[in-house]
Protein backbone atom coordinates (compact mmCIF):
# COMPACT_ATOMS: atom_id res chain seq x y z
CA UNK A 1 0.00 0.00 0.00
CA UNK A 2 2.82 2.33 0.58
CA UNK A 3 4.15 1.25 -2.46
CA UNK A 4 1.03 2.84 -4.50
CA UNK A 5 0.69 5.89 -2.07
CA UNK A 6 4.52 6.42 -2.65
CA UNK A 7 4.30 5.92 -6.18
CA UNK A 8 1.19 8.70 -6.28
CA UNK A 9 3.38 10.83 -4.58
CA UNK A 10 6.24 10.70 -7.30
CA UNK A 11 3.79 11.18 -10.15
CA UNK A 12 2.14 14.53 -8.09
CA UNK A 13 5.17 15.97 -7.00
CA UNK A 14 6.68 15.55 -10.57
CA UNK A 15 3.40 17.38 -11.61
CA UNK A 16 4.16 20.19 -9.45
CA UNK A 17 8.00 20.46 -10.62
CA UNK A 18 7.13 20.89 -14.36
CA UNK A 19 4.09 23.72 -13.73
CA UNK A 20 7.65 25.31 -11.37
CA UNK A 21 9.26 25.22 -14.61
CA UNK A 22 6.61 26.44 -16.24
CA UNK A 23 6.58 29.75 -14.46
CA UNK A 24 10.01 30.08 -14.25
CA UNK A 25 10.37 29.44 -18.58
CA UNK A 26 6.88 31.72 -18.94
CA UNK A 27 6.80 34.42 -15.99
CA UNK A 28 7.56 37.98 -16.54
CA UNK A 29 9.28 39.38 -13.66
CA UNK A 30 12.46 38.18 -11.77
CA UNK A 31 10.89 38.23 -8.40
CA UNK A 32 8.44 35.61 -10.26
CA UNK A 33 11.11 33.39 -11.18
CA UNK A 34 12.84 33.31 -7.66
CA UNK A 35 9.64 32.23 -5.93
CA UNK A 36 9.18 29.50 -8.57
CA UNK A 37 12.50 28.49 -8.22
CA UNK A 38 11.90 29.08 -4.09
CA UNK A 39 9.13 26.36 -4.54
CA UNK A 40 11.04 24.29 -6.68
CA UNK A 41 13.24 23.44 -4.23
CA UNK A 42 10.67 22.42 -1.35
CA UNK A 43 8.96 20.53 -3.99
CA UNK A 44 12.72 18.70 -4.30
CA UNK A 45 13.16 18.51 -0.75
CA UNK A 46 9.61 16.77 -0.29
CA UNK A 47 10.72 14.65 -3.59
CA UNK A 48 14.02 13.74 -1.58
CA UNK A 49 12.40 12.25 0.96
CA UNK A 50 9.87 10.06 -0.08
CA UNK A 51 12.61 8.71 -1.99
CA UNK A 52 14.57 7.79 1.32
CA UNK A 53 11.24 6.00 2.23
CA UNK A 54 11.15 4.24 -0.92
CA UNK A 55 14.63 2.98 -0.21
CA UNK A 56 14.00 2.33 3.46
CA UNK A 57 17.14 4.09 3.90
CA UNK A 58 17.94 7.63 6.28
CA UNK A 59 21.32 8.04 3.85
CA UNK A 60 18.87 11.28 2.00
CA UNK A 61 17.94 13.13 5.14
CA UNK A 62 21.41 14.83 5.01
CA UNK A 63 20.95 15.57 1.06
CA UNK A 64 17.34 17.02 2.13
CA UNK A 65 18.43 19.23 4.92
CA UNK A 66 21.23 20.74 2.93
CA UNK A 67 19.26 21.22 0.33
CA UNK A 68 16.84 23.29 2.18
CA UNK A 69 19.76 25.23 3.34
CA UNK A 70 21.36 25.65 0.10
CA UNK A 71 17.48 26.86 -1.49
CA UNK A 72 17.34 29.71 1.53
CA UNK A 73 20.43 31.01 0.67
CA UNK A 74 20.06 30.93 -2.49
CA UNK A 75 16.76 33.18 -2.62
CA UNK A 76 17.63 35.14 -0.09
CA UNK A 77 20.80 36.09 -1.97
CA UNK A 78 18.46 36.48 -5.22
CA UNK A 79 16.30 38.80 -3.75
CA UNK A 80 19.53 41.24 -2.09
CA UNK A 81 20.94 41.34 -5.34
CA UNK A 82 17.72 42.46 -7.05
CA UNK A 83 16.98 45.28 -4.31
CA UNK A 84 20.54 46.51 -3.70
CA UNK A 85 22.80 45.32 -6.70
CA UNK A 86 24.81 43.71 -4.68
CA UNK A 87 24.77 40.76 -2.36
CA UNK A 88 27.56 41.30 0.97
CA UNK A 89 27.62 45.15 0.87
CA UNK B 1 -1.43 -2.74 14.38
CA UNK B 2 0.87 -3.01 11.03
CA UNK B 3 -1.77 -2.44 9.17
CA UNK B 4 -2.90 0.45 10.58
CA UNK B 5 0.75 2.27 10.27
CA UNK B 6 0.60 0.96 6.52
CA UNK B 7 -2.54 3.11 6.35
CA UNK B 8 -1.41 6.12 8.12
CA UNK B 9 2.15 6.33 6.21
CA UNK B 10 0.51 6.23 3.10
CA UNK B 11 -2.77 8.55 3.73
CA UNK B 12 0.54 11.25 4.80
CA UNK B 13 2.14 10.67 1.87
CA UNK B 14 -0.87 11.16 -0.80
CA UNK B 15 -2.04 14.04 1.44
CA UNK B 16 1.31 16.04 1.39
CA UNK B 17 1.47 15.20 -2.10
CA UNK B 18 -1.82 16.22 -2.88
CA UNK B 19 -0.95 19.87 -1.18
CA UNK B 20 2.39 20.54 -2.89
CA UNK B 21 0.55 19.98 -6.49
CA UNK B 22 -2.16 22.65 -5.27
CA UNK B 23 0.73 24.84 -3.90
CA UNK B 24 2.40 24.83 -7.16
CA UNK B 25 -1.15 25.04 -9.06
CA UNK B 26 -2.09 28.44 -7.19
CA UNK B 27 1.13 29.53 -7.89
CA UNK B 28 0.34 29.12 -11.86
CA UNK B 29 -3.51 30.38 -11.49
CA UNK B 30 -2.81 33.83 -9.09
CA UNK B 31 -2.99 36.77 -10.54
CA UNK B 32 -0.21 38.63 -8.89
CA UNK B 33 3.11 38.27 -7.06
CA UNK B 34 1.85 39.36 -3.77
CA UNK B 35 -1.35 36.90 -4.02
CA UNK B 36 1.32 34.24 -5.57
CA UNK B 37 3.63 34.23 -2.69
CA UNK B 38 0.68 32.87 -0.16
CA UNK B 39 0.27 29.23 -2.44
CA UNK B 40 3.55 28.10 -1.83
CA UNK B 41 3.27 28.10 2.17
CA UNK B 42 1.08 25.37 1.71
CA UNK B 43 3.47 23.11 -0.11
CA UNK B 44 5.85 24.06 3.13
CA UNK B 45 3.74 23.45 5.81
CA UNK B 46 1.77 20.84 5.15
CA UNK B 47 3.23 19.53 1.85
CA UNK B 48 6.83 19.00 3.45
CA UNK B 49 5.64 18.58 6.72
CA UNK B 50 3.46 15.52 6.10
CA UNK B 51 6.15 13.93 4.06
CA UNK B 52 8.64 14.47 7.45
CA UNK B 53 5.62 12.56 9.36
CA UNK B 54 5.49 10.02 7.12
CA UNK B 55 9.08 9.44 7.01
CA UNK B 56 9.33 9.72 11.40
CA UNK B 57 6.45 7.00 11.47
CA UNK B 58 7.84 4.62 8.90
CA UNK B 59 11.45 4.51 10.15
CA UNK B 60 10.23 4.60 13.60
CA UNK B 61 8.08 1.39 13.14
CA UNK B 62 9.03 -0.53 10.14
CA UNK B 63 13.02 -0.10 10.26
CA UNK B 64 13.08 0.05 14.38
CA UNK B 65 14.91 3.32 14.46
CA UNK B 66 13.68 6.21 15.68
CA UNK B 67 15.32 9.29 14.17
CA UNK B 68 14.76 13.16 14.34
CA UNK B 69 16.70 14.36 11.26
CA UNK B 70 12.99 15.06 9.70
CA UNK B 71 11.88 17.12 12.93
CA UNK B 72 15.26 19.18 12.07
CA UNK B 73 14.52 20.08 8.40
CA UNK B 74 10.66 21.31 9.25
CA UNK B 75 11.81 23.43 11.84
CA UNK B 76 14.88 25.00 9.16
CA UNK B 77 11.66 25.29 7.06
CA UNK B 78 9.28 26.78 9.42
CA UNK B 79 11.96 29.05 10.58
CA UNK B 80 13.08 30.20 7.02
CA UNK B 81 9.75 30.26 5.03
CA UNK B 82 8.52 33.67 6.56
CA UNK B 83 11.73 35.31 6.11
CA UNK B 84 12.25 34.54 2.36
CA UNK B 85 8.66 35.58 2.11
CA UNK B 86 9.25 39.10 3.83
CA UNK B 87 11.94 39.62 1.67
CA UNK B 88 10.57 38.76 -1.91
CA UNK B 89 7.57 41.27 -0.66
CA UNK B 90 10.30 44.12 0.07
CA UNK B 91 11.63 43.66 -3.20
CA UNK B 92 8.39 43.87 -4.95
CA UNK B 93 7.52 46.87 -3.27
CA UNK B 94 10.46 48.95 -4.06
CA UNK B 95 10.81 46.90 -7.95
CA UNK B 96 7.35 47.15 -9.25
CA UNK B 97 5.04 49.50 -6.55
CA UNK B 98 4.86 53.43 -6.51
CA UNK B 99 5.40 54.13 -2.36
CA UNK B 100 2.43 57.27 -2.55
CA UNK B 101 -0.03 54.80 -5.38
CA UNK B 102 -0.07 51.60 -5.24
CA UNK B 103 0.82 51.05 -1.29
CA UNK B 104 -2.32 51.71 1.02
CA UNK B 105 -1.22 54.24 3.52
CA UNK B 106 -0.24 53.34 6.90
CA UNK B 107 -0.81 55.94 9.67
CA UNK B 108 0.49 58.84 10.46
CA UNK B 109 4.28 57.57 10.24
CA UNK B 110 4.14 55.43 6.78
CA UNK B 111 5.45 52.02 5.98
CA UNK B 112 9.33 51.65 7.44
CA UNK B 113 10.72 50.05 4.68
CA UNK B 114 10.35 53.40 1.92
CA UNK B 115 11.83 56.57 2.84
CA UNK B 116 8.81 59.21 4.71
CA UNK B 117 7.04 61.21 1.43
CA UNK B 118 6.90 64.52 1.38
CA UNK B 119 3.59 66.00 3.31
CA UNK B 120 2.53 67.10 -0.32
CA UNK B 121 2.84 64.06 -2.11
CA UNK B 122 0.43 62.42 1.06
CA UNK B 123 -2.23 64.94 0.81
CA UNK B 124 -2.39 64.62 -2.65
CA UNK B 125 -2.75 60.52 -2.29
CA UNK B 126 -5.44 60.98 0.26
CA UNK B 127 -7.12 63.26 -1.88
CA UNK B 128 -7.44 60.48 -4.35
CA UNK B 129 -7.80 57.74 -2.35
CA UNK B 130 -10.93 58.69 -0.36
Amino acid sequence: MIGYALTFGFGAISLALLMNLWCIFRRAGVLDRVLAVDTMVINVIALIILYGINESTPVYFEAALIFAMFGFVSTVAYCKFVLRGDIIE
Amino acid sequence: MTLFVEILVSVLIVVSALFLLVGSWGMIRMPDLMTRLHAPTKATTLGVGGALLASITYFSVFEGQFTAHELLISMFLFLTAPITAQFLAKAHMHRNLDPVRDVPRAGEHGWSTYEAPAPSEVADAGDRHH
